[in-house]
């Protein structure tokens, strides 16, 4: 493997970070924008903190310590068992271990963080985001990032089966589920649903910059999805051309399918949902990365866009969750699309045990998740309060508006 | 509504606990046929947690909580 091209890929991993963070305030209220760009730029920072400090103990990596239950002639490998504090990593010299895999883990970890800041837009608390990275970092991901690439018991090199070449599952899924938790918890938006229970729009403030964050997130995926496979799947120097055709083929896909499909149902293309769609060709082509061929990327990447067009008003319209940046559709639906898809067109996972890593997802961490964000919820209540609602959370939470010069909210001198 | 989501949740469990099972103890298409019988558990689990949560969200978006 060649460390110093895998350690640039790595650095290409913020950009996506950034290209999402511009997506996720783009796509909130102008009077929550500020507070939501910190509350990325919270997360990130918290979880890189806490999973060096702890989540990476829990994670480890392949041929390093874990904890292994034996029963009868089964060897069940379920969780890592490295010195906390990051002690026993060796970032270099003679018999260096484990480095390369915390730098990865540690970028991964804090785009699952930041996916569930756009689910709770406009009302979660600074608080409430700092708390739920810190336990995500430090609990949560791990579990599954040791299971599926640590070398834990959904680890290929183990079974040959399951595969997750970008990090659909352990990155993306993940930090859906993560996002549709605090959006269960936290409700929607006040006004967000009339007496009749129809939907209100509220319409993102900044399309340009959602779609600007579309362009910058790609380079960050390629970069991810690079990485990861190079890391953990073996992925030599030839295979990048692959990963960047498939991700540029998946997005791409994606985008005109979602394109095409609002053009059919609404006569004109809606710009937030064909960002979403390009998003979510890249959530589902991450899990096959550069190992599927370019006909199936682009089969991958449409059918996210075509789900994530669905599944953005079914969330909204039918299930009631008020998720302004679509973030569970984009991030859970099609992460869990693209490692059923990797089964599908062969990109290395066998679909029985694609099928088992989903299932897993669903039936273990969802409600590990779900019932960590209800306990801390009721430590750190997640809902800003009342006025918080109808003044923005810029005002609220940080004490001035993101945009104070041009922005004049009607909504501040409604009588309370 | 509470009681619908926690046996949502216990399903959710459920169903990945039948999964596991086939995994560890079976092979072939007994294998296959209980994974698919855990994902369904599954999904009846997150129909359950959905909707439990369905009204709860429809109240707090009128602004009654």
């Amino acid at each position: 493997m060649n460390v110093g091209l895998c350690v640039v890929c790595m650095m290409l991993i913020p950009l996506a970070a950034a290209g999402l963070a511009l997506i996720h305030q783009g796509l909130g209220r102008s009077r929550s924008a500020a507070h939501s760009m910190l509350g990325t730029i919270c997360a990130l920072g918290i979880a890189a903190i806490v999973f060096v400090m702890v989540g990476w103990s829990l994670t480890g990596f392949p041929g390093g310590a874990s904890h292994v239950l034996f029963a009868g002639t089964l060897r069940w490998n379920w969780l890592g068992a490295e010195p906390l504090l990051a002690r026993g990593v060796n970032f270099g010299g003679a018999g260096a271990g484990g480095g390369l895999e915390m730098c990865l883990q540690m970028l991964a970890v804090g785009l699952a963080a930041m996916i569930p800041v756009s689910a709770g837009g406009d009302r979660w608390r600074l608080a409430g985001i700092a708390a739920a990275s810190a336990v995500l970092a430090g609990l949560m991901y791990p579990l599954f990032a040791h299971w599926a690439w640590g070398g834990g018991w959904l680890a290929p090199r183990l079974t040959g089966g399951f595969s997750d070449a970008g990090g659909a599952g352990a990155v993306q899924v993940v930090g859906g589920f993560m996002a549709l938790s605090v959006a269960w918890i936290l409700g929607p938006r006040r006004g967000k649903y009339a007496a009749d229970g129809l939907a209100s729009a509220i319409p993102g403030h900044n399309i340009v910059q959602v779609l600007f964050g579309c362009l910058v997130a790609l380079v960050g995926w390629i970069g991810l999805d690079a990485a990861v496979s190079m890391v953990y799947y073996g992925a030599g120097e030839r295979m990048l051309a692959g990963i960047v055709v498939n991700a540029v083929l998946c997005a791409s896909a994606g985008c005109l399918a979602a394109v095409a499909l609002t053009r059919v149902r609404y006569r004109k293309p809606d710009a937030s949902l064909s960002a979403n769609g390009w998003i979510a060709g890249l959530v589902a082509g991450s899990a096959g990365a550069g190992f599927v061929t370019p006909v199936a990327a682009v089969i991958v990447g449409a059918v996210a866009g075509v789900l994530v067009t669905y599944m953005v008003e079914v969330f909204e319209l039918r299930l009631m969750i008020d998720d302004p940046g679509g973030a569970v559709s984009v991030h859970a639906g099609a992460g869990m699309w693209g490692l059923l898809a990797v089964g599908i067109f062969g990109g290395g996972g066998s679909m029985l045990f694609q099928v088992v890593g989903v299932a897993t997802l669903v039936g273990l961490m969802l409600p590990l998740i779900h019932v960590g964000n209800l306990l801390l919820n009721r430590l750190v209540p997640y809902r800003v309060d009342r006025d918080g609602d109808w003044q923005g959370m810029d005002v609220r939470e940080l004490g001035a508006g993101a945009y104070p010069e041009f922005v004049v909210h009607a909504d501040e001198f409604v009588p309370r | 509504v509470i009681r619908v989501r926690v046996i949502g949740c216990v399903l959710l469990v459920s169903g990945w606990g039948i999964v596991m099972a086939a995994v560890v103890m079976l092979r072939g298409w007994q294998a296959s046929v209980f994974i698919g019988a855990g994902c369904a558990v599954e999904a009846l689990g997150l129909g359950l947690l959905t909707a439990g949560y369905r009204a709860i969200q429809l109240s707090v978006g009128r602004g009654q909580r």
